[in-house]
């Protein structure tokens, strides 16, 4: 799925339906960036591990909340998941995302994964295939700014942005500044695709 | 024995005429004949037979590629009523045993006469002469003799055998080719060559020896003729051996007259299809067209195909183990017609000039290559000009299959072929 | 991306890009203890080998073992091969053995585009003849671009058998199609006739190129060579056309040394500089199985959709 900034905001004008703005997006992280500091007793040992590609932003952003907060930073890092997937020979094989480690490693840390929507869980599998290649963490849990529900795996998030019930012909969208030049969670009729 | 006439057929593309044929030969010419069996030609083009200088028909020895049956078959139906049977069989050609079997083998055929070519040295083996006058003075009357396949590469066995041939009127058909500087070679060598990391087979490897060979005729006062000339250079070398009144004439085969080296990097067939390996090799695009001038100028006498028919397994390989040649016989008028008449180089009496009265005069075969004219042997090929059509060697009498045109849509079809005015193919097929 | 990599012309500059972005992220796997990947789990590489290639094919091997692939390694000798079976034949086996891939390795130039015409599988070209060597380019690349970032303007001399090298005519295609300058530098007899139609510049004077090259590759000289009158000795060669410490010495200060081995040391490089640190000769090893993971994972790793891949 590849949107131009001028479809999204197009998009964004007639039909398709905003569910976060800007400033939701926000409280939400900050939300989510205290509920993991009381969740992990001031996030002494956490590790943030973003799923490409938004994940990535939305990890580097929780960080700097708590920085904010504790004014102490927490590792932060990538990991692509894609050579983990189950559903690689349903499309093309796709370019890898970055896998980067914080420097410490993720041994004994907890690993929190972040991503920005979660949907059938599929993903979060891989990734937890691919952490147990990297090392033992000594737990893992999962943030997601979007949980559309629909999951196929016995997973659950541990810390929402936002519940929004979907049916699965829909599609949500989301844009944030660092990737897209605006922060925007839109949900879209299949068709408006 | 009756008679057939032939209805309004035009004679070299000439008004419509009626042939009358009686007793093997052209009784008359004209308007409003008859005779005891008709065959339409209305819209045809008759030619004079066509004969082929240069054919593998490989036996014996290689039946399982053709047969004197299949081959002559296959001319029949290409048009020919006469083909020069190449010497390179197993075992080789090199006796009066050898040359009288191949003959008689074509005369129980009966689609085509076969005239043997006898091999210039022993077992092709550029060492000691063949026992050249044995064959000459054999029923099948050799005249023609070529170690094709291999050049006579050594200049002085060369010059003996152009001598000796003067006492029975034969002539050395030279396959030039010299093979030190064609070592391992696998195509033309040149961009498609480098780039493909071929080994390459120069051009002047064809021009040294053909150049070499002139000189040599000229000094003993020889009869040559040079095999399938490939290269804009040798064609150079035979105008200026021409032009001093040098007795050296020259054949081209059909593929050389269309296809170039680009097909072995890029052909619907895939790049390394041994389909176009093929001795010697494919050349330039500029190759061609001045193999095209020198046919139109006369500075190459005729076409011969150099049918040369391999088993689906010797091609269905990696180029380097392929063997070389493809089959010729039954696309060669539509190949000229599509290189040299499409292209206004030739005109049918031009066509009828280079693919059946010059190389029945340089093969010195009599009862060939005789012009349509009332007396002349009936032998008399019908062609339809007209008509377009794809390849298709699924139906050839030709054992073999290995056409580079399959696919390719070319001009024109033989419909009938009179031997000694007997039909052996009407409406396209074997009669 | 085309369904086989058969000559580095197959690769279009996005393509070329997108397996050394790949081989980058891959790069890191082999710096894990577990070195293992699940991506080519059920699929089947064939490594294809009629010409002894030890290093090739373990190097294959390896890059499809870490994919999880299963890996069937057919070499010629002691095998039907040997008593004679076509390359056709051994095609169709191959094929009933439901081979998703086949790496060949063949004497034969062309052999793999041969192949395939018969499988259905990707067809990955190990060396064919004196044609190509498309992934030995790609790690070649991928050593040049860890070593000096972005090949676009780069200056790369290849010296060597121009003629009978496949390591050459890859490298050629691929590093033009990367934006490098190359020129190959070689004696007269080892140049290809036509090889003022390539994608690069010639010279046949070593020593006037070396100040300007970012890279120098040498490329095996084989002995054999010098009976078919190719160059006239050993010692004459090594004089001409031999990378020593006088040569390398006046290169530039970055510039980095390559060969795709084996090596002919004291022939076409001196040991000296063959060890030397700005050799890369070592990487270039381990460079193959990341480079080639790439390739395997870019060609098996997605859904078959006839060849494309995006």
């Amino acid at each position: 799925m590849v949107f131009s900034l001028a479809d999204a905001i197009s998009h964004a004008q007639s039909s398709a339906r905003a569910v976060l703005e800007g400033p939701d997006i926000n409280r939400a992280l900050i939300r989510i960036s205290h509920e993991i500091l009381e969740r992990t007793k001031g996030a002494q040992d956490i590790v943030l591990l973003g799923i490409p590609t938004r994940g990535v932003h939305l990890a580097h952003r929780l960080a700097a909340h708590i920085r904010q907060f504790e004014g102490r930073s927490v590792p932060v890092g990538s990991l692509d998941v894609t050579m983990y997937r189950d559903d690689l020979r349903l499309r093309p094989a796709r370019a890898l995302g970055r896998t980067e480690l914080p420097a410490d490693g993720i041994d004994g840390k907890i690993v929190v994964l972040v991503d920005d929507v979660l949907y059938s869980g599929r993903t979060v599998r891989s990734a937890l295939d691919a952490l147990n290649d990297l090392g033992r963490p000594q737990a893992v849990q999962l943030a997601a700014l979007v949980d559309r529900g629909h999951r196929e795996l016995p997973i659950r998030p541990d810390y929402v942005g936002k519940n929004l019930p979907t049916s699965k012909s829909e599609i949500v969208k989301v844009y944030l500044e660092e990737n897209d030049g605006r922060d925007a969670v839109l949900l879209l009729k299949e068709d408006e695709k | 024995m009756s008679s057939i006439v032939i209805k309004g057929a035009s004679i070299l593309g000439g008004e419509p005429r009626d042939i009358l044929i009686r007793d093997g030969v052209v009784a008359d010419i004209g308007q409003g004949l008859t005779g005891d069996e008709t065959v339409e030609a209305r819209g045809l083009i008759a030619l004079p037979g066509l004969v082929d200088l240069h054919t593998h028909l490989r036996e014996p020895g290689r039946e399982d590629a053709e047969t004197v049956a299949t081959g002559t078959r296959a001319a029949a139906l290409g048009g020919y009523t006469a083909v020069h049977a190449m010497a390179n069989t197993e075992p080789v050609a090199d006796t009066a045993g050898v040359v009288e079997q191949v003959w008689r083998l074509g005369q129980e055929a009966g689609y085509c006469d076969v005239q043997p070519v006898g091999a210039v040295t022993v077992g092709l083996g550029g060492e000691r002469l063949a026992e050249l006058g044995a064959m000459a003075d054999s029923a099948a009357q050799v005249r023609v003799f070529s170690d094709d396949g291999k050049c006579v590469s050594d200049a002085v066995l060369m010059r003996r055998a152009l001598e000796y041939v003067k006492a029975f009127d034969g002539v050395v058909a030279q396959h030039a080719q010299e093979p030190r500087l064609t070592s391992g070679a696998q195509m033309n060598e040149g961009a498609v060559s480098g780039r493909l990391g071929l080994t390459g087979w120069p051009a002047v490897a064809e021009e040294a020896v053909i150049a070499r060979d002139c000189l040599l005729a000229a000094h003993v006062g020889s009869r040559l003729h040079v095999c399938h000339v490939s290269t804009a250079g040798s064609v150079e070398i035979l105008r200026w051996a021409k032009s001093k009144g040098w007795d050296v004439t020259a054949e081209v085969t059909p593929h050389h007259l269309l296809l170039t080296d680009e097909l072995v990097e890029d052909s619907p067939v895939g790049a390394y299809n041994p389909i176009y390996k093929v001795n010697p090799p494919l050349r330039t695009r500029a190759d061609v067209e001045a193999l095209r001038e020198a046919l139109a100028d006369g500075t190459i006498d005729c076409v011969a195909t150099d049918h040369a028919p391999h088993p689906v397994e010797d091609k269905e390989t990696e180029w380097a183990a392929a063997a070389m040649g493809m089959i010729g016989l039954e696309t060669a008028l539509s190949v000229v017609q599509e290189a040299m008449v499409e292209t206004g180089l030739l005109d049918w009496a031009g066509v009828a000039e280079r693919m059946s009265l010059a190389p029945a005069r340089i093969g010195r075969l009599r009862g060939h290559g005789r012009s349509i004219e009332v007396g002349a042997p009936a032998n008399i090929t019908l062609y339809d000009a007209s008509v377009r059509g794809e390849v298709d060697p699924s139906g050839y009498a030709s054992k073999s299959r290995n056409t580079p045109y399959e696919g390719r849509t070319l001009p024109g079809r033989v419909v009938a072929t009179f031997l000694r005015g007997r039909p052996t193919v009407l409406n396209g097929k074997l009669a | 991306m085309k369904r086989h990599l058969i000559s580095a012309a197959d690769l279009s500059r996005d393509d070329a890009l997108l397996i050394l972005d790949t081989a980058d992220e891959l790069a890191k796997i082999s710096e894990r203890s577990i070195k293992k990947l699940p991506t080519l789990r059920g699929r089947t590489v064939v490594n294809l080998f009629f010409e002894d290639s030890t290093r090739t094919r373990i190097s294959f091997e390896a890059a499809a073992k870490r994919l999880s692939a299963d890996v069937i390694n057919f070499s010629a000798k002691g095998s039907s091969v040997s008593k004679g079976e076509s390359l056709k034949d051994t095609a169709l086996t191959l094929e009933a053995m439901g081979a998703d891939a086949v790496v060949i390795r063949h004497g034969a130039s062309g052999a793999p585009h041969r192949l395939a015409t018969w499988v259905r599988g990707s067809v990955v070209n190990a060396g064919d003849g004196t044609h190509e060597h498309p992934t030995q380019a790609l790690l070649d690349a991928f050593t040049m671009r860890r070593r000096l970032g972005s090949l676009d303007g780069r200056k790369i001399t290849i010296v060597g058998d121009v003629l009978h090298s496949r390591v050459a005519r890859s490298n050629v295609l691929l590093l033009s199609t990367l934006g490098a300058e190359v020129t190959l530098v070689a004696p007269p007899t080892l140049f290809p006739v036509s090889v003022d139609s390539w994608p690069c510049q010639i010279s046949y004077d070593l020593d006037a190129v070396l100040p300007k090259s970012d890279v120098v590759m040498m490329l095996r000289v084989q002995r054999e060579r010098m009976n078919a009158a190719f160059f006239p000795t050993e010692r004459e060669y090594s004089r001409r056309y031999g990378l020593d410490r006088d040569r390398v010495a006046r290169m530039p200060d970055e510039a980095i040394v390559m060969h795709p081995g084996p090596m002919n040391r004291g022939m076409e490089i001196a040991a000296e500089v063959a060890d030397s640190p700005r050799s890369t000769i070592v990487e270039q090893v381990a460079n193959g199985v990341t480079t080639r993971m790439a390739v395997l994972y870019l060609l098996l790793g997605g859904a078959d959709l006839g060849g494309e891949i995006q």
